[in-house]
């Protein structure tokens, strides 16, 4: 048993298993929709500036003056330009609050009785978002999207104001009135939306949930079936089995991992800005990283649904802590320092850096030292564990 | 069964007179226990080069376990076993290269065609790809398989599968084939054709098998020795006839008769003839009688012609090794026969494994 037929063996397993699932049609099917559906889900589910639209909010005018209506107006105006709420009234903020209650609103906007009177006597004139506190995501846009309204007819009203006095023209007058414009700007030039953020943490763990997920099921279910004595009972060493396996599974995940991609960038519009070759490296050693902890669950456990429970466990927290789907960085520390100890986090961090701002080798050394030393450590607790497994 | 049982292992000197003696398959005091229960409890035995030998027993009763220990599937506990002149622990991977193994489940992949699977199999065991074409149509073509190589063995009737099943353990013509529960959920037509490729693969290969099964019927038609287990021990070992004595003296004979014009006349005569022990009486035509002496068989019928009756049939039953398990475990096989089911690969069917 030298090491070339060690690599036979594992290459043979390896092919046999790629076969058995290549002819199992829904399994392919699953193969390819599962990205589609979780690329989908994900860059839908989460709101970027462009995605929402015709949030109803009530308006309530306690004001009589001239200064209320106009702003009226203006937002009416600038509402038909964007089609981003859709106005209705109401009589009082209880009204609001009940409205929210009913679910019939998602806001509302209160303009103080003394607003005329108090913009007419050189003071700010008072303005009151409600928003719905059980819906964060909504309430966050309204009020950054009403603001923004606010701002600008604040801009246009002032702007009018100076354009009155004699001694200054309107082409300095906004100036004169807002001298500070600020803009962000990311650190590569282009447009980003919440498909750049997640784009790289969703390959990461897709490919990672594939392996993850499909060796515990894959040996479990061979050991229920039978056929895991077929391969025992042949002079084959038992590395060979968990190697075969992985590599069958690497390449499944691999290949969904690459269909992950295409789809980011065919249909979600995603520019990669690092070396692709990077990309593909950094996927296999995310799996490397975390193979060992799947062939430890699989000896431990005695069949496919306990395989899979734990596997799921183990994967759900994962998911919501690595920074797939939300930054690291809103996170308390404690969370903070749990996702550090997850390979994933590295494995979609470096994945971000390299296809978001095209980092190279040297800027994601850290990330990279990580995923071998995860690697390294759990092979080598779980080839002896998963040895006397087998044998029990 | 050499030596005392006092060696708990096999010594060198032990395994060079094994092979001395042609001894194949040597087992001592074998044991496996699981956290509660002993599965095989100091199981010694020896089968010969070219034998078969049977273990004969309920389920639960260790077969399986006994198999999987030989076959370096599982360890045991304590007790040492041989194949070959090597142990089944210390020398697993030499031990590989000389066995077969037909499991009880089904050992191919339904979704591999007949070919494929058979390649896979043969290649791990290194056979040069050459030769494995050539065995493969060989094995084929001896279980009439040959036309469905090109299929998914998923396709396949039972008793197609288990076929491929028993050639699959044949691709590396090993000198040890371990049988558990060959004929298992077939039907009896598919079950007499895997007993009797059984026979002519130690035939004309001087395979040595050991099958174990439940069914008296294929221990009895098959085995040259049968060991009969029952709770992971071996109770009795013998051949299949002597076995059979054990139960029965030499001189016992049982006749099954019908007599259309059976009266009880009749019956008293038998009844008061010397060589008669017992008469019962199922039915209004026919009676069971047991007899000792050689002559025994003549005298009844004598004694029934003699009062006119009509002998329909006459059966001259000989005690099976059904009687011998009764005799022997107190307790009839089929106790715990009826729970197993034939397992089936698709998980819907599955059944939870048992304790191995």
């Amino acid at each position: 048993m030298g090491a070339k037929s060690l690599v036979y063996h594992s290459l043979l397993i390896a092919w046999k298993d790629l076969m058995e699932l290549f002819r199992n049609r829904i399994m392919l099917l699953m193969l390819v929709l599962m990205p589609l559906l979780m690329m989908t889900m994900a860059g839908f589910m989460f709101p970027s500036s462009t995605s929402i639209s015709e949030v109803s909010v009530a308006i309530v005018n306690q004001d009589e003056g001239y200064a209320s209506s106009k702003l009226i107006a203006t937002l009416e105006a600038l509402n038909s330009n964007k089609g981003l709420m859709t106005l209705t009234n109401a009589s009082s903020l209880d009204e609001i609050r009940s409205l929210i209650q009913a679910g019939e609103v998602d806001g509302g906007i209160v303009i103080a009785s003394n607003f005329t009177s108090s913009l007419m006597n050189g003071k700010q004139g008072d303005i009151i978002i409600v928003s719905d506190q059980t819906n964060p995501q909504m309430s966050l846009i309204l009020e950054i999207a009403l603001k923004e309204v606010f701002e600008q007819m604040g801009t246009m009203l002032a702007q009018q104001n100076v354009v009155e006095f004699p001694s200054v023209n309107s082409s300095n007058s906004l100036a004169l009135v807002k001298p500070y414009n600020v803009q962000t700007e990311g650190a590569v030039v282009g447009d980003f939306t919440y498909f750049d953020f997640i784009a790289p943490g969703l390959m990461a763990m897709t490919v990672m949930m594939s392996v993850m997920t499909g060796l515990p099921a894959a040996i479990s279910h061979e050991r229920e079936v039978g056929t895991l004595d077929g391969m025992m009972v042949a002079p084959v060493n038992r590395l060979s089995v968990i190697v075969g396996k992985t590599l069958a599974q690497t390449a499944r995940g691999m290949l969904q991992g690459t269909i992950i991609l295409v789809l980011a960038v065919v249909l979600f519009g995603i520019t990669i800005h690092g070396n692709i070759l990077l990309i593909f490296v950094l996927l296999l050693l995310g799996v490397f990283s975390f193979v060992g902890l799947g062939v430890v669950i699989t000896s431990f456990a005695k069949d496919q649904e306990t395989a899979m429970m734990a596997m799921m466990g183990l994967m759900f927290p994962m998911m919501l802590l690595s920074g797939v789907f939300f930054p690291i960085q809103q996170m308390p520390w404690y969370m903070q320092s749990i996702s550090k100890a997850l390979p994933l986090t590295y494995t979609a961090t470096a994945l971000r850096k390299v296809m978001v701002l095209g980092a190279g080798i040297p800027m994601i050394a850290t990330e990279l030292a990580v995923l071998i030393g995860f690697g390294v450590v759990m092979t080598l607790i779980a080839v002896p564990v998963f040895k006397r497994a087998i044998t029990k | 069964m050499c030596a005392s049982d006092s060696w708990m292992f096999l010594t060198k000197t032990q395994l060079v007179y094994n092979l001395v003696n042609d001894v194949m398959i040597e087992t001592r005091n074998l044991t496996k226990k699981f956290s509660k229960l002993t599965a095989v409890d100091h199981v010694s035995f020896s089968v010969k080069k070219g034998e078969i030998f049977g273990l004969l027993g309920p389920n639960g009763a260790g077969k399986t376990t006994t198999i999987r220990m030989l076959a370096t599937l599982t360890k045991p506990t304590e007790g040492s076993a041989a194949i070959g002149g090597f142990d089944v622990v210390k020398r697993d991977n030499e031990v590989r290269k000389l066995l077969g193994l037909v499991s009880e489940k089904i050992i191919m992949y339904d979704r591999l065609t007949a070919r494929e699977n058979l390649w896979f199999f043969g290649r791990l065991y290194d056979i040069p790809e050459e030769v494995l074409k050539k065995r493969i149509d060989e094995l084929l073509g001896l279980v009439q398989l040959i036309n469905w190589k090109s299929s998914q063995v998923g396709t396949f009737s039972s008793g197609m599968r288990q076929r491929m099943n028993v050639i699959r353990a044949l691709l590396n013509m090993p000198e040890v084939l371990l049988l558990d529960e060959p004929t298992l959920g077939l039907d009896p037509q598919s079950s007499v054709e895997v007993r009797e490729f059984v026979k002519k693969i130690n035939r004309e290969n001087k395979t040595t098998i050991i099958l174990t099964t439940h069914m008296m019927v294929e221990a009895d038609m098959l085995c040259d020795r049968i060991g009969i287990i029952d709770h992971g021990k071996i109770v009795a070992l013998d051949t299949s006839s002597n076995l059979k004595k054990l139960v029965s003296g030499v001189n016992t004979t049982v006749i099954e008769l019908e007599i259309a014009n059976l009266t009880t006349k009749i019956i008293s005569l038998i009844q008061s003839q010397e060589c008669v022990s017992s008469i019962s009486q199922s039915g209004s035509t026919h009676i069971k009688v047991h007899a000792s002496g050689d002559e025994a068989f003549d005298t009844i019928i004598d004694t029934i012609r003699t009062e006119k009756g009509k002998i329909v049939s006459a059966k001259n039953l000989e005690p099976t090794l059904e009687d011998v398990f009764l005799q022997i475990t107190g307790h009839e096989v089929r106790d715990k026969a009826d729970q197993k089911v034939p397992m089936r690969t698709h998980r819907r069917f599955q059944l939870k494994s048992r304790v191995r």
